[in-house]
């Protein structure tokens, strides 16, 4: 009976049927991707993207060339250099990440007491040569009024969970 | 004003009317081949709940179009140790055989270039010398890779073909004409699909594997033979392999629809469906039986190289003898052969 089961199936092609009603229903279910460049993913407010250095309100850099960001990161990535401005505060005069160094563990923000280096949001930031990935102050700084508004709302939206 | 333009016609010289017939054919055939690149990308997206390509022209309609120009503006490279002029050969020779059957398919009532009464014999004959344009391509690529392909390709295509054989010759058993215009009108009563069903099926599975398709596409296997036969191949040369098989594909689906389902005929001959003219419901059945060609494709696995073979011969083969058999006893007996 079995053996007659067996024989009738196969020779019916029962299978072959069943899985070709299987795919044909797949055709009709809404597709699992989406369309990238055009939509995209809902990203989380602790998203760990391009590095931006932020300023206060009135334009002032908050960075204060604490060091900290270049103690604590462990892949070496940050090189900082300060001295006195002329009005007596203390500010970077060289602030680089080698973004080929970083491994974006979130360390440095965590680190920075005045929220000056974070992570933003961004993650499209591949170039075609190497040398554009060293990232300067200037560079930062300008990712930082960039973002400024996504990065606002993150560190908000965040905000309650720290 | 339509007989004018007939007179016009007929006084045309005998070689501007055959190269303007031949230009009618092929052009939109090439044009459908490049939409059936398309169609079979979207569909096996939807299938895999995927998008499929969406960025070249409208809903990416023109998506082939670009892969074509891409093709077209790389270089042709002949391996060192190639065998320059077969290389070259077979190509063309696999782009020539799939547009040359062409010649005999009828696209409706009368309308077929060359209306020859061994038409079936005639496909026959030129889907069997498909399988020289691969052994070329496989053996003058000197490439262990792409001769394996070729090997692949010329047992498999030899082994499906003796039960296409015999598949057609239950047909013609039933229409007594090698003739495909008679073959189409023979089923104006009843398409050969319903009484013949389980040759349909062995037909369609048969044309799978002639043409290299899933689950039959062992001649390209690009898990183990890194692209078989055509490995070697790049630029225009690989472009006419693939136009040749995607063609080769349409020409499959054309015969499935002459042999089994009617041709240019409507389902019913009745009033709304009788409106649509003859070659419009050829199309629509083309189109369909490619809908199926990549329905599988989506659908299955490969087959190992031994379970092919076992399939052609020792499935395949008994059965549709038997059912030749079978048909022939029934004709014979109920006194139905066609006179």
């Amino acid at each position: 009976m079995a053996l007659l089961d067996r024989t009738a199936r196969g020779l019916f092609l029962v299978e072959l049927v069943k899985g070709m009603a299987l795919t044909f229903s797949y055709m009709f279910r809404p597709r699992a991707t989406i369309n990238y460049p055009y939509e995209r993913g809902p990203t989380s407010p602790r998203f760990r993207g391009e590095h931006a250095l932020r300023r206060y309100p009135n334009g002032e850099e908050r960075c204060i060339a604490c060091k900290l960001c270049e103690a604590i990161c462990p892949a070496l990535a940050i090189t900082i250099e300060a001295e006195p401005r002329e009005d007596g505060s203390r500010r970077t005069t060289r602030y680089d990440i080698d973004m080929t160094k970083c491994i974006y563990c979130g360390l440095c923000q965590e680190a920075c007491p005045v929220d000056a280096i974070v992570e933003g949001p961004n993650l499209e930031f591949a170039t075609e040569t190497r040398e554009e990935l060293f990232y300067n102050k200037e560079k930062l700084l300008a990712n930082g009024d960039r973002w400024e508004a996504l990065i606002a709302a993150n560190l908000a939206a965040d905000a309650p969970y720290r | 004003m339509l007989e004018n333009w007939a007179h016009l016609w007929d006084q045309l010289p005998l070689i501007v009317r055959i190269v303007a017939s031949i230009l009618v054919i092929t052009v939109p055939l090439l044009i459908g081949m490049a939409m059936l690149t398309y169609f079979e990308r979207k569909v096996m997206a939807a299938m895999q709940l995927r998008q499929g390509p969406a960025l070249v022209g409208p809903w990416g309609l023109l998506q082939a179009f670009a892969d074509g120009l891409k093709l077209l503006s790389k270089e042709v490279i002949i391996p060192a140790g190639a065998n320059r002029v077969v290389f070259l050969a077979a190509p063309m020779l696999t782009f020539l055989l799939a547009l040359v059957a062409w010649a005999v398919i009828p696209f409706g009532e009368g309308l077929v270039l060359a209306d020859i009464n061994v038409g079936v014999l005639y496909l026959f004959a030129i889907s069997s010398l498909g399988v020289y344009g691969i052994i070329m391509a496989g053996w003058a690529s000197n490439s262990k890779y792409a001769f394996l392909g070729g090997l692949r390709a010329a047992a498999q295509m030899v082994s499906y073909e003796v039960s296409i054989g015999l598949v057609i010759i239950t047909v013609l058993l039933c229409v007594g004409s090698l003739n495909l215009s008679k073959i189409v009108e023979a089923q104006k009563s009843i398409w050969f699909f319903i009484p013949l069903f389980p040759m349909f099926i062995i037909f369609f599975i048969s044309a799978l594997a002639e043409t290299n398709r899933a689950p039959f596409d062992l001649p390209e296997g690009e898990s183990e033979l890194s692209g078989g036969f055509n490995v070697e191949y790049s630029s225009m040369a690989f472009a006419l392999f693939f136009l040749g098989e995607y063609i080769n594909m349409i020409l499959m689906s054309g015969m499935t629809s002459i042999l089994f389902l009617g041709g240019w005929l409507p389902p019913l001959d009745i009033a709304p469906l009788n409106w649509i003219p003859g070659p419009l419901w050829f199309i629509l059945k083309i189109c369909f039986c490619l809908f199926c060609f990549i329905w599988v494709r989506a659908t299955l696995p490969r087959y190992r190289y031994d379970q092919l073979m076992r399939l052609g011969w020792k499935v395949f083969l008994p059965f549709s003898l038997i059912w030749v058999v079978l048909t022939a006893g029934v004709l014979v007996y109920f006194d139905l052969l066609p006179k």
